[in-house]
């Protein structure tokens, strides 16, 4: 069943059903249903990335190297997990730009210059031809291995006659099927949803079939993957292969091999349309982060096993490796298998072509062929003419050339690599791209003479490296061009540049191409500041991520005419679509129809959207121009515009920040709050006593006045002890309306303090000469015990006499009367005098001794007699020593008597401290 | 029989003039100057009136009421309470603990002649 017809009518049967799922899903998405709006779908479209480079050579690379093959899916596994911003950042501006290609995104970036969109281009063309061209010839040399069935023979190398030459066809058949699928539309759109679920189904084809013949080696042939590694161990050569390459070669290698493919995943023209173009929501990045690593590791599964278990079953026979995966199930005769392997070999092949030719074909319509027809005064001004079919036929052209290409490539150098080395070639020229890719996304600086420098730079040394000895490898430049460089300059020689020897190939072209590249734009692009375009673009690159609205049309300032704008993009899109465009765009703006329209730079901005999504933005910025008279901007008014812009945001930022203090702030006050009722409720607190205090007094003077006021008649001697309440009474009442002043006066920091040098042994003497009397008066003894003389220290006089009568009248008054003993002692030490009170009195419990400080809170609870007194001596002493830094306090044992010691620090500030 | 008054207050001077104004009125007095030798004259000479102050030390007046209105073998004696704190709060305080009558200092001598009177009818 495998002759070549079969085979023949089974491929097309194949390429008919992902046609069928194409055409469905254009009709899908034409109704509004889209079927690849799913993250499952999106991250089987990336793996387009494994083509029949994967498919037949991972297993051929692994035959010769061992795991040497996967630093090709490190590298992705690794940019999709970590680089998630990266690709997110990508996918916001293609958006917000309208972006159709890689190379649309680098001439946006540096102000829509169509030069660069032309340069990059022509690297990506030249680039990628070569890995089209393997897999055209991964094509050709399964359909003749398998059309040779059943005899088992490697194809011989040469080709016949270029007309029997089945590539050839191969060619013709995918450039048919690819135009079918990319440029079926006559609307010239840069998204293809039927192709996305072709690739998709694509995509689970060729993870099968490969896991059939993985299933197929290791169960089949021998007993599972412990089986094919102990077999394999046993032959010193292959267990080589089980092993990370050594040396630093060999890990130069693979850091090469893995950065060179996590740049692929990024920048290679097909990944960057199914990744960033073709993406429908950014919400399916999330699943795409794991899910496509985790595809990548399940096709890699069987790479191993297949290799080694190839490697033992040809034993001797020469067969070549990259075909193992269709010979070995064709040498046990597994028919069935053998042309599902095809078939996904197939599959492989024709997702990766269909999907690179139609991004290259849309660059080299858009960034090549249309600026230069463009430039024809001719077609530009003839207004009349619909040029939307003229943009399917350049494209249509495009794919044709660029598959005849990858048939010339393969005519000329195929032979010379295995399909490995072939890739590597084009990944080397893809990495190229890097430094303007991402130093566009994350500098400012970053210019068109740059980005082309630079470009430009990476992609000579990358021809000079790789390409030109490609050729003459195969023949085509005479061997010596490698062997002794150039005219015999050895520096010069293409793998050994300037004597730099040690590395692969690929390394070599990588460091010096890298070091070119990155060289010329950093240093191209610090040569002059960006013009006004160019800072423009970079400002909504480098700030995609935060950009809140689009600042395009900010940036735009001249006249134009509706219908002119009308008129121009139906000419790309096809007047039916512009009118639908337009009358939904006026539809949005309240406007009836759109005649209605003004002319206005968002309307501007929006025919500029609209033809960018056709023929790339450089174009649509030249053809915009081409109708409306734009004033140029200047570079000041860009960045104020832009400034503006960031306002917004900065203002955004602004209000986000208040509402975070505001909400600080409300803490705060609801903390302060609760500290006001506290100080409220104590405020209270001391109302309530002062008014208890005065109405004390107050109570018994009154009854006593009204007493010998109602009864004239009193006794002589009942008026006299009355009358001496009274007095007393009023007395005790002034005393109090003083020291609550005093204490007011205190507290609110309004006393007057004299300050002046004051002698505390004068203080001490005069205060005791002040209160004898009250000694006197209850037979207390009071000894003094004076240090012979004190350092004199600031403070007020009176105030420390205030203190210490009251110490001592304090004493007198809980000491009893007749056996009462009351001893002052000053002292001195370096740093401070000391004065101590000390009576034989009943002593204060210790949980008064703090109590007592407080105001109104007198001791004496353990008495019968309640103690006369303010209450407030003690706390305005207290409050007195303090205000010259010094401390207060009691030291008792209840029964034994208390001490009242206060300290004042000999160093003391002029003033003291102040609460 | 003259009735019986106890009067509960520690400022020395308010119980010599209030002591003077209800023996004037022919009532039998007696004298406690805190909270807890109130509440004792008070079960062990059950008068028929506590003129009774509010801040006291031991025990104050809102207690004493409290204790005496929890006994039964006490519910003959009235309680007037006499309080330098005059809030609103307290008032109700009071009589909300059962005294009967409540008076803030300084008092008129006649009003509160009048009200001992009232309470003792």
């Amino acid at each position: 069943m495998l002759q070549g017809s079969v085979v023949i009518a089974v491929s097309f049967l194949y390429l008919a059903l992902l046609f069928a799922v194409a055409y469905w899903g254009d009709k899908r998405a034409d109704a509004g249903r889209s079927i690849i709006a799913n993250p499952t779908i999106y991250a089987l479209s990336m793996a387009v990335y494994c083509t029949t480079w994967t498919y037949y050579g991972s297993v051929g690379r692994a035959a010769v190297t061992g795991v040497g093959f996967l630093p090709i899916y490190l590298g992705p596994t690794l940019v999709m997990t970590l680089g998630g911003f990266l690709l997110l950042k990508m996918i916001r501006t293609a958006k917000a730009n309208r972006i159709t290609s890689i190379a649309d995104f680098i001439a946006s970036r540096y102000g829509k210059s169509q030069l660069l969109g032309g340069l990059v281009t022509i690297i990506a063309v030249v680039g990628i031809v070569p890995y089209i061209s393997l897999q055209l010839k991964a094509v050709a040399i399964s359909y003749d291995l398998i059309a040779g069935y059943p005899a088992l023979v490697s194809p011989a190398g040469g080709h016949g006659p270029i007309l029997a030459d089945t590539t050839l066809y191969i060619a013709l058949i995918l450039a048919a099927f690819t135009i079918l699928f990319g440029t079926r539309h006559l609307d010239a759109t840069e998204r293809h949803e039927g192709m996305v679920a072709a690739v998709a189904l694509e995509s689970v084809v060729k993870l099968v079939a490969f896991g059939a013949v993985g299933l197929f080696v290791t169960f089949g042939l021998y007993n599972g993957v412990g089986d094919i590694f102990e077999r394999a161990m046993a032959d010193p050569q292959l267990a080589q292969l089980t092993a990370v390459a050594s040396g630093s070669r060999g890990y130069a290698t693979w850091f090469s091999l893995t950065l060179l493919a996590g740049l692929a995943i990024l920048f290679l023209p097909r990944q960057f349309q199914v990744t960033v173009v073709e993406n429908v929501s950014e919400a399916h990045l999330k699943r795409a982060i794991w899910l496509f690593p985790l595809y990548l590791f399940l096709i890699n599964l069987f790479v191993l096993p297949i290799a080694l278990g190839g490697l033992m079953h040809f034993s001797g026979q020469g067969m070549n490796a990259d075909t193992f995966v269709l010979t070995l199930p064709m040498s046990g005769h597994h028919e069935a298998l053998a042309l599902l392997v095809f078939v996904g070999g197939l599959s492989a092949a024709t997702g990766m072509v269909i999907v690179e030719t139609i991004a290259l074909s849309t660059m080299v319509c858009n960034d090549l062929v249309m600026p230069l027809l463009l430039r024809t005064k001719r077609l530009a001004l003839n207004a009349e003419r619909d040029l939307s079919g003229l943009l399917l036929s350049i494209r249509r052209g495009a794919i044709v050339l660029i598959l005849l290409l990858g048939y010339l490539y393969f005519r000329l150098a195929g032979d010379a690599y295995a399909l490995v080395g072939i890739g590597l070639i084009s990944f080397s020229a893809v990495a190229q791209f890097a430094p303007a890719m991402i130093g566009g996304m994350y500098w400012r600086g970053g210019t068109r003479n740059g980005a082309l420098a630079g470009l430009l730079a990476g992609f000579v040394v990358w021809a000079y490296t790789l390409l030109l000895p490609s050729f003459s490898k195969s023949g085509w430049l005479p061997a010596s061009f490698l062997s002794e460089g150039p005219f015999g300059i050895e520096l010069l020689k293409p793998h050994q540049l300037f004597g730099l020897t040690g590395l692969d190939d690929i390394s070599h072209c990588l460091f010096w191409s890298f070091a070119a590249n990155i060289g010329a734009y950093v240093v191209v692009s610090l040569l002059r500041a960006p013009t006004a375009a160019e800072a423009s673009q970079a400002t909504q690159f480098v700030d995609a991520l935060k950009t809140t609205r689009p600042v395009g049309s900010a940036l735009w300032r001249g006249s134009a005419d509706a219908a002119d704008l009308v008129a121009l993009v139906g000419r790309f899109l096809g007047p039916a679509r512009a009118q639908t465009a337009f009358a939904s765009y006026a539809r949005r703006h309240g406007l009836a129809d759109v005649e209605k329209l003004e002319a206005d730079a968002d309307l501007v901005h929006y025919a500029e959207s609209l033809l960018a999504g056709a023929i790339g933005s450089a174009s649509a910025r030249a053809m915009v121009a081409s109708v409306a008279k734009e004033e140029p901007l200047s570079l000041p008014e860009v960045m104020n515009i832009l400034d503006e812009a960031s306002q917004l945001r900065t203002y955004s930022r602004e209000l986000e920040r208040k509402s975070r203090e505001l909400e600080a702030a409300t803490g705060e006050l609801k903390a302060a709050n609760v500290r006001l009722l506290e100080v409220d409720r104590l405020k209270d607190d001391f109302m309530a006593s002062v008014s208890h205090e005065l109405r004390t007094p107050l109570t018994s003077i009154r009854a006593f006045s009204e007493i010998l006021r109602d009864d004239p008649r009193t006794a002589l001697p009942e008026r006299e002890r009355f009358l001496g309440i009274i007095v007393s009474e009023t007395e005790r009442l002034t005393r109090l309306v003083n020291q609550i002043l005093d204490m007011a006066k205190i507290e609110s920091g309004n006393a007057e303090w004299l300050v002046e040098e004051v002698d505390m042994n004068a203080v001490v003497e005069q205060s005791v000469a002040t209160t004898s009397q009250l000694f006197r008066d209850k037979g207390v003894a009071l000894s003094l015990d004076l240090a012979g003389s004190v350092p004199l220290i600031r403070a007020d006089r009176d105030r420390l006499m205030q203190v210490v009568i009251n110490l001592l009248s304090n004493a007198v008054k809980f000491v009893p009367a007749n056996a009462g003993r009351v001893m002052v002692r000053l002292t001195a030490d370096t740093e401070s005098l000391r004065v101590s009170v000390t009576d034989n009195g009943p002593g204060i419990r210790r949980e008064d001794q703090k109590v007592i400080f407080d105001r109104f809170r007198q001791g004496g609870d353990a008495m019968t007699s309640k103690p006369t007194g303010t209450g407030l001596g003690l706390p305005i002493s207290l409050k007195i020593v303090e205000y010259f830094g010094g401390r207060l306090w009691v030291e008792s044992e209840p029964g034994q008597g208390a001490s009242f010691i206060f300290s004042l620090p000999l160093n003391n500030p002029e003033n003291g401290k102040r609460e | 029989m003259s009735k019986k008054i106890l009067i509960a207050d520690d400022e020395q001077n308010i119980v010599i003039s209030v002591e003077f104004l209800m023996k004037r009125e022919g009532y039998d007095v007696s004298v406690a100057a805190d909270g807890e030798e109130a509440l004792a004259r008070i079960r062990a000479d059950k008068p028929d009136l506590v003129l009774l102050d509010v801040m006291m030390p031991k025990k104050n007046g809102f207690d004493v009421c409290q204790e005496v209105r929890a006994d039964a073998a006490l519910a003959g004696v009235r309680i007037l309470m006499l309080t330098a704190r005059g809030r609103e709060m307290e008032v109700a305080k009071g009589i909300a603990l059962g005294a009967d009558g409540y008076m803030t200092k300084p008092f008129s001598t006649k009003e509160l002649v009048d009200k001992v009177r009232d309470l003792l009818v």
